[in-house]
């Protein structure tokens, strides 16, 4: 097997994601699967490709995809957003405490 | 009832029924049906009842109709509607309310449709079975006990029980089309950057497209023909012309070639489909089609190319979900650990399974091996398809390789999940717009979905195709 236990949980950290130790051992030999699976795009020699990293062509982005005007426009949408939120106090999100001192 | 966008505006304005009574019987039919299809998560009548009270005014009083006057529509999840629900078939957005409209949606209205409610589908649109949702699978009407298809399984069984005359779902690597096959009705990929993407909660940006689930192929040109176009609030949105699909559609066929991929018809395909596949291909021919088969060499390599771009981009666009903003959080003694609880309880398996993929081919030491491996495959897949159609005027091939299956025969193991994407992914990689349509039955009743591909932005020669072998019968081959 490819992927270690610690690869899973050093992706888990990067991803914040709280995972069960049976997630772990599941993730694990599924991205192995999964990994090795993907590479056979090794098969390939792309030494000469340039990675596709934009998907409209240009003339499909020219008709027309000019800026919009830099132009205040009016979004008082702060009370309706903040009615989503676990825990919202007066125009600000609230969160456990960040900074230490 | 089979109602069509035609047929709706005919009834209405000929005063056989109000726009009340469609929304009212639409309503009636799914409270009848959804307890055992799962289609709707969330319905919206007041906002219907609303809109259907606007059509008719201008029915009484003789004003013009517009071009989608009282078709009642359904929305997938992931498509942000002001005030109405949008969980993405996840826990983590189960209290989601969005204040704004999807720019398809806000177009739909604005033309007329009447919106019922939102329809069911994979968590955050990821997964070829609609059995990701938080809120329980979709049954496929057509098919009792198995699966519509996914992720945009809900869209396509409302259609396909005439819960809904059209509804619009998501593609990103087959979630339109595929359900559309499984649930035997037409449905539609366009182009990318043909339909604004603004709303659309985001899965894979450079992968995920709107596009319409219908009952004819006439219908899904109408409701393309409202959605397509430049938004300022989408600068993926393009600026080429939308055509008029309708008066495109009805050119004759007689002559355009048709590419028939080699390497689409290997192995892994059920010998039903493989059969009523091959007879859609003669019937396009009696049409006068010329079939011809081409080769699109990197076709195999279409499933992980697509299982690392979209996984790199959904693990960046899913970060948002942290508990601060929206949705439920679960409380932690520091700031991290609040955003771990709240994400590992929040997502399904399958969500932070493509979370942990796409995080592990963006990090440091894999990007190169996997990411941009993968971005510069997606170029060679999309040279295929240029290649292709300087000798063809279109593609076709079967949709899914099997019928729809039964509910939990596939859920163990991901990777045979994906493969099951192998016809779809390929489009979606390359940007290219696409038709799954109905092309006969297996023996045992099973919808089986025939796809059509068209060059960038030629959706008007995709529909013509789909529109001709519509009317030669090759719904029912």
């Amino acid at each position: 097997m490819k992927i270690t236990r610690e690869d899973v949980l050093r992706v888990a950290e990067l991803a914040y994601l709280e995972l069960s130790e049976a997630e772990v051992a599941t993730f694990q030999s599924q991205l192995d699967h999964i990994l090795e699976y993907a590479g056979k795009l090794n098969e390939l020699d792309t030494s000469n490709v340039q990675p596709m990293a934009q998907v409209l062509t240009a003339e499909a982005g020219a008709a027309g995809a000019t800026l919009r005007e830099d132009v205040v426009i009016p979004c008082q949408v702060a009370e309706e957003v903040l009615a989503q939120a676990p825990d919202a106090k007066a125009h600000y999100f609230r969160v456990p405490k960040v900074i230490e001192r | 009832m089979a109602w069509t966008i035609e047929s709706v505006r005919e009834s209405l304005e000929a005063k056989q029924i109000s726009a009340r009574e469609l929304v009212s019987d639409s309503y009636a039919r799914i409270e009848r049906r959804n307890p055992e299809l799962n289609a709707f998560l969330t319905l919206c009548p007041e906002r219907a009842y609303a809109q259907a009270e606007k059509i008719d005014r201008l029915i009484t009083e003789k004003a013009p109709l517009p071009p989608l006057a009282g078709v009642p529509v359904a929305i997938k999840d992931v498509i942000s509607t002001r005030g109405v629900r949008s969980t993405c078939g996840s826990r983590i957005l189960e209290t989601y309310t969005p204040p704004y409209d999807a720019t398809a949606v806000e177009r739909l209205e604005r033309a007329g449709a009447i919106l019922l409610g939102k329809t069911n589908c994979d968590e955050f649109a990821m997964g070829s079975s609609n059995e990701n949702s938080a809120y329980g699978p979709v049954h496929n009407p057509a098919a009792p006990g198995r699966v519509p298809g996914g992720s945009s399984g809900g869209s396509a069984a409302a259609v396909a029980d005439g819960l809904a005359v059209a509804a619009l779902g998501t593609d990103t690597g087959g979630s339109i089309r595929q359900p559309g096959a499984m649930c035997g009705i037409p449905a539609m990929m366009p182009s990318y950057g043909r339909v604004s993407r603004y709303g659309l909660i985001a899965f894979a940006s450079s992968l995920d497209r709107i596009g319409p689930l219908t009952r004819t192929v006439r219908d899904a040109a109408k409701v393309m023909r409202i959605i397509a176009g430049r938004d300022p609030n989408d600068s993926t949105s393009a600026g080429t012309p939308v055509s008029d699909y309708l008066s495109e559609m009805a050119k004759p066929v007689k002559g355009l070639r048709i590419g028939i991929p080699k390497e689409y018809f290997g192995p892994g395909m059920d010998d039903e489909v493989r059969a009523k596949i091959e007879s859609g291909i003669a019937l396009l021919k009696k049409l006068g089609c010329q079939p011809m088969e081409i080769r699109m060499p990197h076709t195999d390599y279409a499933i992980a190319t697509y299982y690392i771009i979209a996984t790199a981009e959904a693990s960046s666009n899913l970060a948002r979900y942290d508990g601060v903003r929206y949705g439920p959080r679960v409380p932690g003694e520091t700031l991290i650990e609040m955003y771990r609880k709240t994400r590992g309880r929040g997502f399904g398996p399958e969500v932070k399974r493509r979370i942990m993929l796409g995080t592990y081919v963006l990090s440091a030491g894999y990007y190169d091996a996997y990411y941009l491996k993968g971005q510069k495959v997606r170029s060679l897949i999309a040279q295929d398809f240029r290649d292709a159609f300087t000798k063809v005027d279109a593609i076709v091939t079967p949709t899914s390789p099997v019928p729809a299956f039964k509910l939990g025969e596939r859920t163990e193991d991901p990777l045979q999940m994906y493969l099951s994407d192998i016809y779809t992914v390929t489009g979606s990689l390359a940007g290219v717009p696409g038709i799954s349509v109905p092309c006969g039955k297996t023996r045992g009743g099973l919808p089986v979905g025939m796809q059509i591909l068209g060059p960038a932005f030629a959706e008007a020669g995709v529909l013509q195709l789909a529109q001709a072998f519509e009317d030669a019968g090759g719904f029912t081959l």
